[in-house]
Parts: C-alpha cells; structure tokens; sequence
C-alpha cells in the first residue's frame, strides 16, 4: 500500500501528514511533487495543509492549476481516495472536485486551537471507523475556513449524507454555513475538511481522534475495492 | 477585471472596513466590499476578443464562481 502526500510550495503540514501515515497505515507514505504530472502509484492521496503559493490570488487558486493536480482530478474521478485537509480542502474546492468555497474567517483573525467536532455521515470510505453522532477533539489552523455555498448546495450536501464533519457550539470558528468542517464528493472517495486530523494522532499532542480516519482509508485500500 | 464578493456571501472584510469608518466619523455608509483589481496588457485581434478572453481568465481562474463576481474593462 503506497499512500502520496503532495506537496506545493507553502506547503507546510506535509510533514505531519506524512508522519501521521506512517504512524496509523501500515504501508508506505512517500512525498509528491507538485511539478510532477506523476502519483507513483499511490493507492491513496492527501493534499496537506498550508499556504500554497502564499495563498496569492485565493487560497488554493494556484495550486489547483499545477501539473500533479491534472492527475489527482483523474484519480479521485476513477475512485481514487482523496483527502484535503485545510489548505488541501480550499485547493479541491478551487479544483471543483469538491462544491463551495472557503473564505476568509468571519471574525478575521486566524483561528488556531482545538475544537469540537461531531461526526455526521459515516457512508463514505473516509467516514467508515467513526460512529454518527461522535464528538471529537482535532485542533484547527487557518485564516480563511468559512464554508460558503448556495442554499441549493448546502441543502443537497445534508439530504445527500455528505457532511462529514460539523462543528460543535453555538458559533463555529470561522462563520461557516451550517458549521460546516467537513465534506465528502458525491461517490465518497473525495473529503475535504479544515481541521488537522494528522496533528490528533498521538497522546501526547492530546487527542487520537484523528487516527480512525487514517485507519478507515487503510480498511479500504485492504478490501480491494480501491481502484 | 475587478473581482468582488459575490452579493449576499459573507464580506468580513468589508464589514470591518466599514466599522473602522464609522468609527473615524464617516457617516451613511452601508454595503462596504473589498475586492480586488487585475490589470494585463493584452495582445488581441478586437476589444471584442480581448474581453471574451478576459472573461475565459476570469471564469477560470481570476475569479472564484462560487464566492465572487466580476467586471472587465477594456482599453486600447
């Protein structure tokens, strides 16, 4: 099992990413270069989180144009697992693999701690080890997380079980539509999401719960029913 | 091209700008946005298809359809 983690210039959690891998996923976690039209046979992708080009034009508008993601749009539409987390989710978002945008936080500050998480829909093959309903502690960094949509989207992505994750609370952290963390693409191979489940995959950082959602990927590249 | 948030999304940006003016005395003020402002030289046949090629920039990368709208100028 060979899973990639892209990296783009201002990339900054490919690391961690990477780490969080080889710490939950019994297999290999190699580096991908954004200038390279080439996954190396991975099994499964992450888009790490980060400031992408400095975030320049939009956050993410850049690196979705960059030669790998060409191959990571024919992956995640062959049923490739893609994930984005953070900076990987504005980057999908700008990709149209995932609906909506992000934009900048509505208090404009950057937002960096731990927060509540409540699982919502556990269908799809990222969800798969977590229960519905499940609250979870995973620490988010980023300035510019607000989940926008139309109402036609954000009513489609709730009848359809595709919100992943929400935050708990009366106010999310960053003003997003429905509070609004996380989202998987209609088939449910793509999630994007804001939070850093690979910085919640240690004790000692203070939370495990981002580690079923790595194990989930692994269940399913197991099975056989990748690609 | 001008972009700017699309009407009806959330505009934090514009909605502090427009409370660091009230607070320095600027009176009457609504609908505040903050945008951005591209400008190229473009080498076209027309103004014709130099701004449907601008459009195209727009759409495809310049602009975000979800969360911003656009407006071009052109002039030769």
């Amino acid at each position: 099992m060979k899973i990639g983690v892209v990296t783009f210039p201002g990339s900054n959690c490919d690391y961690d990413c990477l780490h969080a891998v080889e710490e939950t996923i019994g297999g290999q976690a190699i580096y991908l270069w954004h200038a390279e039209a080439d996954l190396q046979g991975s099994d499964a992708v992450f888009l790490p989180g980060g400031f992408s080009y400095g975030d320049y034009l939009r956050a993410g508008a850049i690196a979705r144009v960059s030669p790998i993601m060409e191959e990571v749009r024919a992956f995640a539409n062959a049923g490739g697992p893609v994930a984005g987390i953070c900076n990987g989710f504005q980057i999908l978002c700008e990709a149209g693999l995932l609906p909506g945008g992000l934009i900048r936080n509505r208090s404009l500050r950057f937002a960096s701690r731990s927060v509540r998480l409540r699982v919502e829909a556990t269908d799809s093959l990222w969800m798969s080890r977590y229960e519905a309903g499940q609250v979870l502690r995973v620490p988010i960094a980023h300035g510019e997380g607000c989940y926008v949509a139309d109402e036609a989207t954000l009513d489609e992505l709730e009848s359809s079980a595709r919100v992943a994750f929400r935050y708990m609370g009366e106010a999310s952290p960053n003003g997003s539509a429905r509070n609004i963390a996380g989202i998987v693409n209609e088939a449910g191979n793509v999630l994007g999401m804001m939070p850093h489940p690979e910085r919640a995959v240690d004790a000692l950082l203070g939370s495990t719960d981002g580690v079923p959602l790595f194990r989930a990927v692994e269940s399913h590249l197991n099975a056989g029913v990748g690609r | 091209m001008r972009v700017v948030p699309r009407a009806g999304i959330l505009d934090p940006q514009g909605n502090a700008v427009a409370g660091a003016l009230g607070s320095l005395g600027f009176d009457g003020i609504s609908e505040v946005h903050v945008g951005r402002l591209i400008t190229l030289r473009l080498l076209a046949a027309s103004e014709a298809d130099a701004r449907e090629r601008a459009e195209a920039m727009c759409r495809r990368l310049l602009a975000n359809p979800v969360t911003e709208d656009f407006e071009i100028r052109v002039a030769s």
